[in-house]
Formats: C-alpha cells, sequence, structure tokens
C-alpha cells in the first residue's frame, strides 16, 4: 500500500483533505479504504454549487461488494468534482490519494481542519484497525 | 467460532482478503475481484469450495428415500454418476435447501448442501431418512475445489493419471467421475459448476487438497475468489440460498419451477402445498433487471412496478456487462414501467429474461 502523504488531514472515515495554494479543500478516499471497498465501479458525485457539511454525506462510492457513504471533513461550497471518476471509477483504486480524489470544497469554517486526524494519527488508527 | 478449510493458510499466503462466510473464513478475493471474474470468463480459475457440506446417503431404499425427500425426481438419474439439481422443501413447499445429488450407486447417492444451512440440512434428512432406514453420513474429510472457464477442463485434464484422461474429457455435463489426479491422488470429478462456465468440481481428499491446489495453480489456473463467483452465478442466471430463496418462498417464486417434478403418484414433501399454491395462483414471480444508467443494484432495494413494490434479492455490478443486473421478486402481472429506489432516487430498469451471461458472452438482449 502506498505512503500516507503528509500534508493530508483525516475523518475517522477514512476520507482525505488536502488544503490547497488557494485554500480551496480537497476530499478523496484514503487507500486504504479502496484497498477495503475492493473494485470500485460507480461514483456518485455532489452537485457542484451545493452545500456540503463536515461529517455529513457528500458522495457515494460503489465496489462490487457495497455502496459507501463518503463524508465531508469540511463544511462550504463544492466548486469542482473529479469528472474523470464517471467513467473511471478504479482510478480511486490506481491513485486514492492523488488523480483519485472526489470533490473540492471551498470551506466556510477552516477551524474545522483543526478537528481531523493528521497522517500520523490516521496510519496508526489504520494500523489498530487490522490487529 | 469461525472454521477453516484445509487451504486457509494457502489463500492467506496468496495475500485473500477473507471474510465470514456461513461461518466460514473464506477469501472473498485476492487483490482483484473483477480479474479474477474475467480470468473464470476467459481462462480459467479456480475456487475452494470446501466449507460445502457432502453427505453421503447408503441403503437399500435410499433411492425411494429421494423420490420422497426431493422437488426434482431422483428417477431421472438413471446412469452412474449423473447429477441432478433439487430443491429440498418443507411441508409448506418453502425451499429448506437446494442442493446436487449424484447416483454413484443403487443404494449410495451423494448430496452436496450449502454451507450456511448444513446444520438444519442435516437435522431434516436424518429424521425423514430413519423411516427409510438409510444411512446419513455427512463426509467432513473431503476438501472441494471447483475449477471453471473455457480453459478450466482441458488444464484439469493435463494433470490427471493418463489412462483416466480419455474417460474425464468424454464427462458429459452434469456427471461425475473417480479419477486420478497429481501423485495418484483420487479425486471425484463433476463436469458441474455455478458460474455459466464449463468446468469441474472436484471433490479430493483434505490431505490432498494442497498439493491439488498448486498443481492447478502451476498449470495456469487463477486462484478467485467467493466475490468473483458471486458475480459470476449472477450473471449466469444462477440462484443463491438465503438470498434469492429460503423458506418463506416456493420454487414457484424463485423461478425454480424447472426443477419441480410433478410426476403422477410421487408423495415428495411439499408436493400438497406446491399444488395448492399453483392452482390458487402464485402471487410473486422472480425477475431479471438490467440497470442501463449509472449505479448498482443492491440486495435489500425498492422495485416499483404498476401491481405494487418488490424487491431486489441478488443484485451486483456485473463486470462481463459492464452494469448493474439483478434478480427480484416482484407481484405478478403485467409490471408496466418498472424502477428501482437507490438511496431514494426512482431509477428506470429494464426486466430481462436471464441468464444475463453464458459461455462467456452477453445473452441476448441484455
Amino acid at each position: 500500500m502506498s505512503e500516507i502523504p503528509g500534508d493530508l488531514k483525516f475523518l475517522k472515515s477514512h476520507e482525505w483533505a488536502r488544503v490547497e495554494d488557494d485554500g480551496l479543500v480537497r476530499v478523496g478516499i484514503s487507500d486504504h479504504a479502496q484497498d477495503q471497498l475492493g473494485d470500485l465501479v460507480y461514483v456518485e458525485l455532489p452537485e457542484v454549487g451545493s452545500a456540503v457539511k463536515a461529517g455529513t454525506g457528500a458522495a457515494v462510492v460503489e465496489s462490487v461488494k457495497a455502496a459507501s457513504d463518503i463524508y465531508s471533513p469540511v463544511s462550504g461550497e463544492v466548486v469542482e468534482v473529479n469528472e474523470l471518476l464517471n467513467d473511471k471509477p478504479e482510478t480511486i483504486n490506481e491513485d486514492a490519494f492523488g488523480e483519485g480524489w472526489i470533490f473540492l470544497v471551498r470551506p466556510s469554517d477552516r477551524a474545522e481542519l483543526d478537528e481531523l486526524l493528521d497522517a500520523n494519527d490516521y496510519e496508526e488508527l489504520v494500523e489498530n484497525e487490522d490487529h | 467460532m469461525t472454521e477453516k478449510t484445509i487451504l486457509n493458510a494457502t489463500h492467506r499466503a496468496l495475500g485473500a482478503r477473507m471474510v465470514d462466510f456461513g461461518g466460514w473464513d473464506m477469501p472473498i478475493n485476492y487483490g482483484s475481484q473483477i480479474e479474477e471474474h474475467h480470468a473464470v470468463r476467459r481462462d480459467a480459475g479456480m475456487f475452494d469450495v470446501s466449507h460445502m457440506t457432502v453427505v453421503d446417503l447408503h441403503g437399500a431404499r435410499t433411492r425411494e428415500f429421494l423420490r420422497h425427500l426431493l422437488a426434482n425426481n431422483i428417477d431421472k438419474l438413471k446412469v452412474h454418476g449423473k447429477a441432478l439439481y433439487s430443491c429440498m422443501l418443507d411441508e409448506r413447499g418453502g425451499v429448506i435447501d437446494d442442493l446436487i445429488v449424484y447416483y454413484l450407486g443403487e443404494e449410495f447417492f451423494r448430496l452436496v448442501v450449502n454451507a450456511g444451512t448444513r446444520a438444519k440440512d442435516l437435522a431434516w434428512i436424518e429424521r425423514r431418512a430413519k423411516a427409510f432406514d438409510v444411512q446419513v453420513k455427512e463426509r467432513p474429510e473431503f476438501a472441494m475445489i471447483a475449477v471453471q472457464g473455457p480453459n478450466a477442463r482441458a488444464k484439469v485434464l493435463g494433470l490427471l493419471h493418463e489412462v483416466d484422461r480419455p474417460r474425464i474429457e468424454k464427462l458429459g455435463k452434469f456427471s461425475a467421475a473417480a479419477a486420478q489426479g497429481p501423485h495418484g491422488m483420487p479425486l471425484f470429478v463433476a463436469r458441474t459448476g455455478y458460474t455459466g462456465e464449463d468446468g469441474f468440481e472436484i471433490i479430493v481428499p483434505a490431505e490432498h487438497a494442497i498439493a491439488l491446489w498448486e498443481a492447478l495453480a502451476a498449470a495456469g489456473v487463477a486462484p478467485a475468489g467467493l466475490g468473483a463467483r458471486d458475480t459470476l452465478r449472477l450473471e449466469a442466471g444462477m440462484n443463491l440460498y438465503g438470498q434469492d430463496m429460503n423458506e418463506s418462498v416456493t420454487p414457484w417464486e424463485a423461478n425454480l419451477g424447472w426443477t419441480v417434478a410433478l410426476d403422477e403418484g410421487r408423495d415428495f414433501i411439499g408436493r400438497a402445498a406446491l399444488e395448492q399454491q399453483k392452482a390458487a395462483g402464485v402471487p410473486r414471480t422472480m425477475v431479471g433487471l438490467v440497470l442501463d444508467d449509472k449505479g448498482v443494484l443492491r440486495h435489500g432495494q425498492k422495485v416499483l412496478t404498476a401491481n405494487g413494490e418488490g424487491e431486489i434479492l441478488s443484485g451486483s455490478f456485473a463486470p462481463t456487462l459492464n452494469k448493474a443486473v439483478a434478480f427480484a421478486r416482484i407481484p405478478v402481472g403485467e409490471p408496466g414501467d418498472v424502477r428501482v429506489d437507490i438511496r431514494g432516487r426512482e431509477v428506470p430498469v429494464r426486466l430481462v429474461k436471464y441468464p444475463f451471461v453464458r459461455d462467456g458472452k452477453p445473452c441476448e438482449g441484455i
């Protein structure tokens, strides 16, 4: 499994958030999460312009096995979605922390970012889950 | 407690993701479920199905007993080694289990039943076998490996003792025979399966199962998990016990009418209830659904028809078709435009005749 990039923040439910240079927050699921889900076959993306709330469902990913809600790590407005996933949902399996990002949020409350786990805490969480 | 097959460590060494399946610790995939699915459709794959239960029946009145126990007619089996698929019903016509029965001798028949139903099946069979003086013997010392795909038979044949090859090569569909495998190990080779592809299901003494698995792998047979087995059998239009039928459903309502033999004068368990339901009108029917749009049909989703609501039984993304398909049980009658409720959204689906896939290719109209 690939290294967890140090600049990411995480929800316990395995979503990652990356604060971009322009202050927008990019969201995806962790490599561990995609590995648990197995081959992804469909991603239900949020609508651009819609409002998301921290810790509540914003998207859905479906593997052959099951459907899973994707929670937004921060509240705000969706400004972009990863259209590539409409045709190639398996991009998440291949590159969960990069090309497989899901949506981009303009955060309304940057303090919410401080509530998230950092990469080390998340790594520990995953390790404990595996045992 | 979770049970393990003899191949458990082999699966783990291959990096399998293990899940609990009917009380057994089984591999769901070894990496990519979709690749394993394609390996079976295009070449050859193997499944550890040792969790399934082998039950041998012995006694002079075994055939008579099976005439009573099974909804299909055991007298269809006239040739040694022939197999029959049947439901075992309760008095109300509900499905206790579906199984395969092999004819191995006038006083010897072999059943292969589901893992999740093992205890209730054995209790049911034993209770009724007594009156027929039939001995019921579970065979936990056997493992079972299913080898499936267009190249599966050739790859298995290459591992058999050469004196056995011509005979096993000629083995007809739904027939079984004994043969010698690698290192002379004794095999029971059946030309049956649960994928819609040609192939064999091989019963092997547990102590030889790892050697057989490794020989198959060396012959180029890809390990495949229960995840791929599920999408393969769904595409092939085959029911899964517990999901597509159970005691609350009759064979008429599970598209299993073809397995019920209402031959004159045979008094099998559940017959009266089945005849009564048929006369009164069967209220529900099982149909195939295809979702042409994006999304995935799943077990438990609500199906909306002109005659009322039904529900999805087995549903999944179908890798061969690259879209979702499902079985659903809906009220009888002209259903009109059928929709499925996916997370509160009503999505139109097409009602189709299944199987969805046979011998590697999508069926017409899918």
